[in-house]
């Protein structure tokens, strides 16, 4: 265990890759998850096509295709999968290690989850209203807010929204800075 | 019988209505809900997509605080995101001693471990049909919801991956519980059709077309032609998820315009489990915070205050 501070980035990727792939060699591609998934439609590769791509061992066209981000973690295609494999775990596995080798490529994607997890260490519970403004101004686009003005000015409205609740300030920071130095071990 | 509470971030946020009605409901039917003190948020959907190691501490600090605090008592929990969270940290953790050691490694600073000396991490749905039971409820409805149809929809996290109280194929548990209030089941197949989740905030375009449709199917008319007062489908769809509830409610006219298909759709109100049983114990629209939901029907408002059976009456002795 020791051994993960001493030696820490470099290969972390690579093994979490290994990993990966060793959970889905069992697939036999039956296309059951892609059948099952909800999101199928949207994405450039289907579940199956996205743990063949990876089993044939071409990471960079499975992290390219980014499939993983259409994922909405309905766990349809764990419950479903013959195997048994832990299919929505992969994908969440994917989503961590398209942020940490392509974060040029993960786009607006990463940041979202990456915005939430900053609120959750400021405030030590989520504050909508802080993750909302921060989303915004980190993604830097223009039309952004206004895609969520109205959702956000009816919210307003019935009294949804308000300011940052500080009884928890600050409360996770030590875990946060803790977890960061153990590196991912999945 | 007493619980831990866990509420969740949501429900001191945007879900507010979730929150009171849980608890008013529960003290109604005579459990006792204690908050776990210092609670912080679960990691969300958020945690495993950015870090492994904050998904297995997030979920494992609330429930060492518990064990801490609370030793032996079950988790009660509203959220279906917080419960899926908090309940497979409980099973990897006990399935696998190196996940303890690794996550108890990651909670050490604050003088925290997580044994699993705590009781089950509990639903609030399996709570109330398992514990409490429709018959007790049954026994505390002072305004039932005569005349009322109701699609139960429950999502994805409380069904998936873990088969615990109901069928994740053909979900049901929330019908003994709507049926004792009185209320009538609308016959769907979408209950257990995930909403999108928070593809809403990262591809609203994709989130859309899953709550357009599972909108449609509430409204539809039942495949037999039992038409029914709402012109056929339901008056209101049920939910147990802040999650689900948001997407549903604040995104019906632009997943009804846009959302695929084309298919014109109608307004339903949505609503979450607790706070129909409240209106059906006689609580009022205020004491649920029925004024902090977004997509409230006027059809649905006249039902709740003419309910069918007097209506009826009404003409028959006009
Ligand atoms: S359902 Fe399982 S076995 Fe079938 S293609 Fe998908 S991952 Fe492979
Ligand atoms: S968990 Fe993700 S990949 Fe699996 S069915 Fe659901 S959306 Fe599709």
């Amino acid at each position: 265990m020791k051994t993960d501070q001493t030696h820490p980035a470099p290969d972390e990727p690579t093994l979490a890759m290994d990993a990966i792939r060793k959970s889905l060699q069992p697939c036999m591609q039956c296309g059951t998850c892609s059948a099952s998934c909800p999101n199928a439609f949207a994405m450039a590769t289907t579940p199956r096509e996205l743990w063949r791509l990876l089993q044939l061992g071409f990471v960079d066209d499975a992290l390219a295709a980014g499939s993983f981000w259409m994922c909405s973690s309905c766990y349809t295609c764990t419950l479903r999968c013959p195997r048994g494999l832990p299919l929505t775990e992969v994908m969440a596995a994917l989503r961590r290690l398209a942020a940490r080798c392509h974060p040029e490529k993960t786009g607006d994607n990463a940041t979202f989850y990456k915005t939430f997890l900053d609120n959750v260490r400021t405030y030590g519970r989520v504050q909508e209203s802080a993750l909302m403004t921060s989303y915004f101004l980190t993604m830097k686009s223009p039309t952004l807010p206004f895609a969520f003005l109205p959702l956000g000015l009816r919210l307003l409205g019935k009294g949804k929204l308000h300011g940052p609740s500080g009884t928890q300030k600050g409360r996770l920071e030590g875990l946060f800075n803790h977890a960061a130095t153990q590196g991912d071990r999945t | 019988m007493k619980y831990a509470y866990y509420p969740g971030c949501s429900l001191r946020e945007s879900a507010q209505e979730f929150d009171v009605s849980v608890r008013a409901v529960m003290e109604r039917l005579g459990t006792e809900i204690e908050e776990i003190p210092d609670w912080t948020c679960c990691g969300a959907s958020a945690a495993e997509s950015v870090d492994h190691n904050l998904s297995l501490a997030l979920p494992a600090r609330n429930l060492a605080l518990a064990e801490k605090a609370m030793p032996g008592l079950d988790v009660l929990v509203p959220c279906s995101a917080c419960y899926l969270n908090l309940l497979k940290l409980q099973r990897n953790v006990l399935a696998d001693k190196s996940v303890m050691a690794q996550t108890n490694a990651l909670l050490g600073d604050e003088g925290l471990a997580y044994t699993g000396k705590t009781g089950r991490v509990r639903h609030l749905l399996d709570v109330l049909l398992n514990d409490i039971g429709p018959e007790a409820v049954r026994a505390k409805v002072e305004k039932p919801l005569h005349g009322l149809t109701v699609a139960p929809y429950y999502g994805c996290q409380i069904l998936r991956p873990y088969r615990v109280f109901d069928d994740p194929e053909r979900p049901s548990s929330m019908e003994p519980i709507l049926s004792a209030l009185g209320a009538a089941i609308h016959p769907w197949t979408m209950g257990g059709r995930c909403c999108g989740a928070s593809l809403m905030a990262t591809h609203k375009e994709a989130a859309l077309v899953s709550v357009g449709e599972i909108l449609r199917a509430a409204a539809a008319a039942p495949p037999d032609g039992q038409e029914d007062e709402a012109g056929g489908g339901a008056d209101v769809i049920a939910t147990v998820c802040p999650m689900c509830q948001m997407n549903l409610d604040a995104y019906q006219k632009q997943a009804l315009r846009e959302g695929g298909l084309g298919v014109a759709g109608r307004p339903v109100t949505v609503l979450y489990l607790s706070q129909l049983i409240g209106l059906a114990f006689g609580l009022s629209a205020q004491q649920v915070l029925l004024e902090k939901n977004l997509a409230v029907t006027e059809a649905f408002r006249e039902k709740l205050v003419h309910p069918k059976e007097l209506s009826t009456a009404a003409v028959t002795t006009a």
